[in-house]
């Protein structure tokens, strides 16, 4: 099989659902000639005309408003936001009228739109170019969260999102736009496959622990299960996948089985989403647990600047071993 | 234009009904009868029904919290409106919305909004499907002149001026923000001037005149449906009851109110038609008639059940 990027498996996954569907079109700044902030969209306008892959003005609220009023009357709009930070700007149009619309209006209507959003820290954009914003989002009765970790699921994911009838809000890892995977050619037999919403899936296995992580942190925690492996701790790999509904029955087989769960996020720790899984495998796997459900996740401060700071604040494969060998040594 | 005597009268009808809708619900909410709050259209209906006269049910618009006028202005039924607003499932919204979030999408009404200025750009998203799918029909955005210092009004105006989007921003200027008074929100003497701004047209309509808000609903609809994009209209008018039904009017004075009351829309409307006391007498009996019919509807009519919120939330 073929290996592509995220960032590529992407713009094939709008491609393709453009080219399937007349109803689906692309809006956000700078998406057209430009590509985007992170050149996910290039080549779109040269192929699908600037109707369709529409630049807008700075006007986060609004554009993510105008995918509403679009989606609500039978398109099915791929709304860009440049950077996750820039939904602070928007949270009216998501939170208020996005996510309660269907309901709020007994049915009548559906919200049939994407959000997607790059995330995450790394590249040293400091403050408000890095942050993880995802638990909001799954706070909010009536939006779908979805957050990739390869370029085989994001592609699969981001078709699944398009063809769902509610907002889905899709979290990008800036990180991983650049990082290839193995994704089937759009005209092999499989090549038009998509991954379902609200599954998440066992990417390694092994018996003494349970490491659940989504999006970047799925690779780190993938990074630590196989360097565990070597000091004779086996662990299972849960990537979440989809944060908003989460996929507990996939979370709790397998703690129930290892008996300890390592909540790994890049978001901050604080109500962030590591603490709704803890809660979780709290309420669902108390009697199954051998151990405190512990979590590597963000520092509760803003996403430093400074290369060596951002490292400090940010989890990443050798914080998650430490943390794995420190609770099984605690809790053998 | 010129429409005749049995033309408008359904218009007046309209008007009227509107009017005695919100004189019970004041009632009914006094009474305790219903829960929750409102925000009463009263005073302002030749807006909602002059521009919606120029509309049909493939046009769409969005709305405000004082949303019950433009829903039964665009065609909505009164009956499922009450039951609404007595939080029963036989409500557009099943009960789930309550007042300020009804829509009915049958006739085009896109939804009444808890949040100002909050549909502006909903409305401009609808009209850029429009655009998208070239399709005729076109989009009015009511909003009131609080929402205008919104920062939506901005990005949603200059939006659709950038595309050309077939919409209406239509302002309804009733001169208090809940108890804000228009000069101390706004330096400049209207709203409509800021159309320049966007390079689009602006024009103050006096609001409560049913043929000034038709003929320039008429005009900006002719633009939008022509692909020469979106018109600002400010409608300059004034409810009659307080912001919500809490209100004790205190930031304005009795004096004030009756001068406004003296250029009632329903009355002018009459006048101009030389529709006689007696006629009017018996359209107001059968106007009431309709409401108490919605609120016998409403009352009988079952509570909803409790949801298994995994069935509902999502779509």
């Amino acid at each position: 099989m073929r290996e592509i990027y995220y960032s590529w498996a992407l713009r094939e996954a709008m491609a393709e659902e453009m080219e399937r569907d007349p109803n689906v079109f692309i809006l956000g700044e700078d998406i057209a000639e430009y590509g985007g902030a992170f050149k996910v969209t290039q080549g779109l306008a040269e192929k699908f005309g600037r109707e369709r892959v529409r630049n807008t003005p700075i006007s986060e609220n609004t554009i993510c408003g105008v995918g509403v009023g679009a989606a609500i009357v039978g398109m099915r709009p791929v709304v860009d936001i440049m950077f996750q930070d820039f939904i602070t700007l928007a949270m009216d149009q998501i939170v208020n009228h996005a996510a309660k619309f269907h309901y709020m209006y007994g049915g009548q209507c559906r919200v049939p739109m994407v959000i997607r959003t790059p995330a995450g820290g790394g590249r040293c954009y400091g403050p408000t170019h890095s942050q993880s914003l995802e638990a909001w989002l799954m706070h909010v009765p009536g939006i779908k969260v979805v957050a990739p970790a390869t370029a085989y699921d994001a592609k699969g994911l981001l078709k699944s999102a398009i063809r769902d009838d509610n907002p889905v809000f899709f979290v990008e890892s800036k990180l991983l736009y650049g990082i290839k995977g193995e994704v089937p050619e759009p005209d092999a037999p499989d090549g038009d496959y998509t991954v379902p919403i609200g599954e998440a899936k066992v990417t390694r296995e092994g018996a003494h622990l349970t490491l659940i992580a989504y999006s970047r942190m799925t690779g780190e925690a993938e990074k630590a299960a196989d360097a565990l492996r070597g000091s004779g701790i086996d662990c299972d790999v849960v990537d979440l996948r989809t944060l908003a509904p989460l996929d507990g029955d996939t979370v709790a087989a397998s703690v129930e089985k290892t008996g300890r769960a390592l909540v790994i996020a890049e978001d901050c720790k604080t109500a962030g989403v590591s603490a709704e899984v803890m809660a979780r495998v709290s309420e669902e796997c108390f009697d199954f647990l051998k151990a405190p459900v512990r979590r590597v996740a963000a520092a509760d401060t803003p996403v430093p600047c400074a290369d060596s700071l951002e490292k400090a604040a940010l989890p990443d494969a050798q914080k998650i071993i430490d943390a794995a060998v420190a609770l099984l040594q605690q809790y053998p | 234009m010129d429409l005749s005597p049995q033309e408008l009268l359904p218009h007046l009808r309209m008007m009227l009904l509107i009017r005695r809708f919100e004189e019970r619900l004041d009632e009914l909410f006094a009474s305790g009868l219903i829960k929750g709050t409102s925000h009463l259209y009263a005073g302002q209906e030749a807006v909602a029904v002059g521009l919606c006269s120029v509309l049909t049910h493939q046009d769409y618009i969005t709305s405000t919290h004082r949303g019950h006028g433009h829903f039964l202005a665009k065609g909505g039924d009164a009956k499922a409106l009450m039951a609404e607003l007595f939080g029963k499932v036989t409500g557009p919204s099943k009960g789930r919305g309550g007042s300020q979030h009804v829509a009915d999408y049958r006739v085009g009404f896109l939804g009444s909004n808890g949040i100002t200025a909050g549909g502006l750009p909903i409305a401009t998203g609808a009209a850029l499907a429009i655009h998208l799918r070239q399709e005729k029909n076109c989009v009015i955005s009511f909003f009131g002149e609080g929402g205008s210092n919104q920062g939506t009004f901005h990005e949603s105006i200059n939006m659709a001026a950038i595309w050309r989007l077939p919409i209406l921003y239509v302002c309804e200027n009733n001169l208090y923000a809940m108890s804000t008074r228009y000069d101390e929100a706004f330096a400049t003497p209207t709203i409509a001037a800021r159309a320049a701004g966007y390079g689009i047209p602006g024009e103050v309509v006096d609001g409560t005149d049913f043929f000034a808000v038709r003929a320039a609903g008429e005009r900006a609809v002719q633009r939008a449906r022509q692909g020469e994009g979106p018109t600002l209209l400010e409608m300059q008018t004034y409810r009659y009851y307080g912001h919500s039904k809490s209100d004790k009017r205190e930031y304005r004075t009795r004096e004030e109110e009756a001068e406004w009351q003296s250029r009632d829309c329903i009355e002018k409307l009459r006048l101009s038609m030389h529709f006689s006391d007696e006629s009017l007498h018996a359209l107001d009996a059968e106007v009431l008639h309709e409401v108490d019919e919605a609120v016998e509807f409403a009352m009988q009519s079952p509570e909803p059940a409790v949801e298994e919120w995994e069935d509902v939330v999502y779509a």
